[in-house]
């Protein structure tokens, strides 16, 4: 089409229905994607947002789909999406409720297993330790984990996303993001503890 | 580096997140080598992740999949 102009300046306009009918394809084709990537950002949301996760998305979507221009090819669309999510998530003032102060007994990392592992008759096997807890007692225990630490805990070990991706969507540094994700498993393991221990007695 | 099972410990979340550096590592793997105990403590981080990973799985509801498809902007 490269000749079209160069004829005449005044065929610009033939040009614009080729245009249009361009971005009708490369929207068609965000909205595609975006959708193939609903079961993974919802999964994420499901987690995030525990029972306003069904309405968080479709005000993702929707969002995503009004402003799909701002969207760079060949980037992440799924932090994209995210982003849009935590985003809005905010927005809606649903972290309000900021969990009060940790105690400070997050205990260490080989807490959990400890724990388990002494409660059930010697055995150590490691699979079966882990078959101790049930989909309940995790389900549970991570929505026990306060916001902050679980958003970075659900992106990292649940959506799979680098270091570097998650504090891009969640907007904070990486350190921040490690030291995040840390004491959020460690508080998740805790929990998790907690419930083993009541099932036991 | 006075207990080394408590440095097994330190490193053991970035050992499994891969960010460690390739001393680090090795430095690990020798420990985790000679240490049952701290050995049998990875292995379970490790199935405890892939576990919370399925347990946390949950598939998107048909209805809601249908619902954000309708919410694509029709062509003109």
């Amino acid at each position: 089409m490269a000749h079209a102009g160069t004829v005449d300046r005044v065929d610009a306009e033939p040009e614009e229905p080729q245009r249009l009918a361009a971005e009708a394809r490369d929207r068609v084709r965000f909205e595609e994607e975006a959708l193939a990537l609903a079961d993974q950002v919802y999964r994420v949301a499901r987690h995030i947002a525990r029972d306003d996760a069904d309405e968080l998305v479709q005000e993702t979507y929707a969002r995503a789909f009004r402003s799909w221009r701002s969207f760079q090819p060949g980037t992440n669309m799924r932090a994209w999406l995210l982003r849009i999510l935590t985003n809005l998530n905010i927005d809606r003032g649903r972290r309000q409720q900021r969990a009060p102060q940790m105690q400070p007994l997050e205990a260490n990392d080989y807490f959990l297993y400890d724990k388990l592992a002494e409660s059930g008759d010697g055995v150590s096997d490691e699979d079966k330790v882990v078959e101790r807890l049930s989909q309940d007692d995790i389900v549970s225990a991570l929505s026990a984990v306060p916001h902050d630490f679980r958003d970075v805990l659900v992106l990292v070990d649940l959506g799979d996303f680098s270091y570097a991706d998650a504090a891009q969507i969640l907007d904070i540094p990486v350190g921040t993001v490690m030291s995040r994700l840390h004491r959020g498993r460690r508080i998740l393991k805790r929990e998790l503890a907690d419930a083993a221990l009541e099932e036991a007695t | 580096m006075n207990d080394p099972c408590a440095h097994c410990e330190e490193m053991m979340q970035p050992y499994l997140d891969h960010v460690l550096t390739e001393e680090e590592v090795v430095a690990a793997e020798a420990h985790l080598a000679e240490c049952t105990d701290c050995q049998r403590r990875y292995k379970f981080e490790e199935r405890l992740r892939i576990y919370v990973r399925k347990a946390t799985d949950e598939r998107m509801p048909a209805a809601l999949k249908e619902k954000l498809a309708a919410l694509r902007i029709p062509l003109e």
